[in-house]
């Protein structure tokens, strides 16, 4: 097959992708939606329970434990039958676009005969598939129900494609000879995965000071987030995926040092790109401080994190295209 | 409380601090954990400049071009440092009181870690159910029977156990979260040593040097040399490197503007002789630096040395070299001068382009393509005094504050010469000929020393692994209590959990350790 006809694969793959994980993000929505009136439901089962006189339970603590399960199974059987089939069109369309935006990088790797991490396209449509499968992957490993991550995973994805094909689209071609290393597939595929991380972290970030605004109103309002974890759950939530993520971006950094030695004779040159690599390390570092240090509030810390993020779009989609640097791809 | 308080009750008076007290109170606030944060999101703020702004340390000519072009925000920013962020003042004093607040964190929290470390874990509380998870089951057995599983158990887990009663035990582990999490603080502090270290001790200067010409490494034959302010600029290691050949390949096959003529490979093949004079065969690459042992030699640039002959009348060969000429745009629309200090009656120079594709149209003379394919050699000529104030000046360049143009033949103000391998040209006037013998590449090599960076590698690595065992590692707690059941033969056991930071494995780890009295209950 001729690198022309796979070029047009990898690009056909692509775009189907992102028709796929459309489909999916609107059964994710639909999901979300139908899980209202499940709530309400929901809560009223509970009240019920709680009627139940004491006394039936035979005293043992052991019981307290699986009680809490019991409620919470009662709750996954409470979702109507429309938003269980909702949730699975929706997983079952993620999967499948997971796997045309694998199809994709590797089409595009054998089209150019290289680590497909080149320029800014495919960073772009890699980190969408790192996304896609750390959320996958955490998905089917997980003991509870995490699909209703999904849509936020989904957007983001899209959005991410969506500029990918449209404003980044860069034609097959080889490398500077700068970018001719073993570091590239070392450096680029971890910066790529960690980013892929932080989008998750920055999702359920934003998602918990939503739940907790919510949560602190003095009536809440009957939305979808009812349905979703509690607010300390999902600022756990945005913990542990921060933390998988900030040692990643610190190899990153780390890698890229050993690199620029080797390219360019010094490994730290204060190369803008650089320069926001460890304003990113720094702010994430901020994070995790502060949501260790007593008496700051855990939604300043996961605002810190929400301005890590926004560092992470700064030095990819900014820095790269309008500071005069090192950093520079072929192409764009 | 409110003024009318103060006038009611005038003999409270504040407390006063000493000059100690006001030094304690000051190493307090610095060595907070809110300083701390305060500092590096300062520390992020402040680097954000540094990529805004040009550099003078990385582009001096962008520098200075932006302080011309802003002559009010210009002059202002150069003196706040903003063209050199990373040797600021204000910058330095961020991340050395941050690295100060460090240190006056880590020093007492190893105190602490070291005592607890030696120290057995802390007794038992009574009421374990206090504790953030607990569980209490009745299990067959003597007290001091189960006891000793669950001992056995805890040991088993990984725990520190110690028992300071009969009926209890307290158990500890996880003592690398917070060894890992000291680690990569002071792993921090390695690293700005490392850093420090290269600065003092580090070299760093680069040399064109063109195909077939051979470089020594002595301080005179580098173009420009910048040491640390320890080096010993006298004592660098003699070896010398011969440029043998300079290959460079460019894109043909893409034909996006962007891509079209984007460079694709850069190797230098050179003859390496060390200061014991053994030679060999070495090639530098973009990505291969050459290892000396004392100074690492990397290819950071390329371009073309046109090989130049200037004669006088009779023909004597007054200048032959090859002359390097700087390229410009990426297409390598190169720069450069010939001077010819040994011309007569005056001193002759020339200045102009290099093409390696040439094309000259009403862009002036341009290159459209980075190999040469069809180079060419656009001049102008000057005479007079090459060196008028005396001062060094750039090869690259002419000063023509003290030459006039040479003029043309056809009675223009300019003479303007355009030359193709193997042509002369031959001056009006009797000032004699110049001749394009042929194109060379030259190598553009950076030779570098940095002591500090093994430092600095080790130190950034050993961060990374302190990080992680801080970050996954948990700290925990298990303290147990056996008392005798209400029937004969039956024990009591609780177990209760505490864990450093909220910690949702707690119960799971709880039962667990319970799991090993299964079938007892």
């Amino acid at each position: 097959m001729t690198d022309q006809s796979l070029a047009q694969l990898s690009n056909l793959a692509i775009y189907s992708a992102m028709a796929v994980l459309t489909l999916a993000m609107l059964a994710d929505a639909v999901y979300l939606a139908r899980l209202v009136p499940a709530r309400e439901a929901a809560r009223e089962g509970v009240r019920d329970r709680e009627l139940v006189p004491a006394g039936t339970v035979d005293g043992d603590v052991g019981d307290a434990a699986s009680e809490g399960s019991a409620d919470a199974a009662a709750g996954r059987a409470a979702e109507p039958l429309a938003a269980r089939k909702a949730a699975g069109i929706g997983w079952t369309l993620t999967l499948l676009g997971t796997m045309l935006v694998v199809a994709g990088v590797v089409l595009r790797a054998l089209e150019v005969h290289r680590w497909p991490l080149g320029n800014m396209y495919e960073f772009a449509v890699f980190g969408a598939m790192f996304v896609l499968l750390a959320y996958c992957g955490w998905v089917i490993r997980s003991e509870r129900d995490l699909r209703w991550l999904g849509l936020f995973v989904v957007i983001p994805v899209l959005l991410n494609l969506g500029l990918a094909i449209t404003v980044w689209y860069t034609d097959a071609s080889e490398l500077m000879p700068s970018l001719r290393s073993v570091w590239l597939a070392i450096h680029v595929t971890v910066a790529t995965l960690s980013v892929a991380i932080f989008t998750i972290g920055f999702s359920l970030g934003v998602m918990y000071l939503i739940q907790d605004r919510l949560e602190a109103a003095p009536e809440r309002p009957r939305s979808f987030m009812g349905r979703l974890p509690d607010a300390r759950s999902l600022e756990r939530l945005t913990y542990a995926v921060h933390i998988v993520a900030f040692p990643l971006w610190t190899f990153t950094v780390i890698a890229g040092a050993i690199w620029a030695r080797q390219a360019w004779g010094s490994y730290w040159n204060w190369d803008p790109k650089e320069v926001w690599s460890f304003v990113i390390w720094v702010v994430y570092a901020a994070y995790l401080h502060a949501r260790a240090t007593t008496g700051w509030k855990r939604q300043n810390a996961v605002w810190i994190a929400l301005v890590g993020y926004g560092c992470i779009i700064m030095n990819f989609a900014v820095v790269n295209v309008f500071f005069v640097g090192q950093h520079s791809y072929s192409g764009l | 409380m409110s003024a009318a308080d103060t006038q009611t009750r005038p003999e409270v008076v504040q407390p006063r601090l000493g000059p100690v007290g006001w030094l304690r109170w000051t190493w307090r606030q610095l060595t907070s954990m809110r300083t701390a944060l305060f500092l590096l999101l300062l520390l992020a703020i402040g680097a954000i400049p540094g990529s805004t702004f040009p550099q003078r340390s990385i582009n001096p000519a962008r520098t200075t071009a932006w302080i011309t072009d802003h002559p009010t925000a210009g002059p202002l920013l150069d003196r706040l440092g903003f063209f050199e962020v990373y040797a600021s003042p204000w910058f330095a004093a961020i991340y050395l009181l941050l690295f100060v607040s460090l240190i006056g964190c880590v020093l007492p929290r190893t105190k602490i870690l070291w005592h607890q470390v030696r120290a057995a874990p802390p007794r038992a509380p009574r009421r374990l159910d206090r504790l953030a998870a607990s569980r209490e089951v009745t299990v067959d057995g003597a007290a001091a029977e189960v006891r000793e599983r669950l001992h056995a158990a805890l040991k088993k887990r990984r725990y520190r156990v110690h028992a300071h009663d009969d009926e209890s035990l307290s158990a500890e582990k996880g003592y690398l979260r917070e060894a890992g999490n000291l680690v990569f603080h002071v792993a921090l502090i390695g690293v700005l040593i490392g850093v420090a270290w290269g600065h003092l001790l580090g070299w760093k200067g680069d040399v064109i040097v063109p195909v077939g010409k051979t470089f020594a490494n002595t301080l005179s034959r580098y173009d420009t040399f910048s040491p640390g302010p320890w080096v010993d600029v006298n004592a660098l290691d003699p070896f010398t490197i011969k440029v043998d050949r300079l290959d460079a390949t460019f894109e043909t096959k893409a034909k996006s503007p962007g891509q079209f003529g984007a460079p694709r490979d850069f190797e230098a093949f050179t003859t390496f002789t060390d200061a014991e004079g053994h030679s060999e065969p070495r090639s530098i690459r973009v990505n291969g630096p050459l290892e000396t042992g004392a100074g690492s030699v990397f290819l950071l640039g390329n371009g073309y040395a046109p090989v130049i002959t200037v004669r006088d009348a009779a023909g004597t060969v007054l200048y032959s070299d090859a002359t390097p000429f700087l390229a410009q745009d990426n297409n390598y629309t190169s720069v450069g001068a010939v001077k010819v200090p040994g011309a007569s009656p005056q001193q002759l120079g020339f200045a102009g382009f290099f093409l390696p594709t040439g094309q000259i149209d009403d862009a002036g003379p341009h290159s459209v393509f980075p190999d040469a394919l069809d180079p060419q050699l656009a001049l102008t000529a000057f005479e007079g005094d090459l060196f008028p104030s005396g001062r060094p000046q750039s090869v690259y360049s002419l000063d023509t504050a003290g030459m006039k143009p040479v003029p043309g033949k056809d009675g223009a103000a300019q003479l303007r010469i355009l030359l193709r391998p193997g042509q002369t040209y031959e001056l009006p006037g009797g000032r004699g000929s110049i001749t394009f013998d042929k194109v060379e590449r030259f190598a553009g090599l950076s030779i570098r020393e940095d002591p500090g960076k093994g430092l600095t590698l080790a130190a950034a690595l050993l961060m990374l692994a302190g990080l992680v065992c801080s970050l996954v590692i948990r700290r925990r707690r298990v303290f147990v209590r056996v008392r005798p059941g209400p029937e004969p033969g039956r024990t009591v056991v609780s177990v209760g959990g505490l864990a450093k930071d909220d910690d949702e494995g707690m119960p799971d780890e709880i039962e667990a350790v319970l799991s090993t009295l299964e079938g007892t209950r």
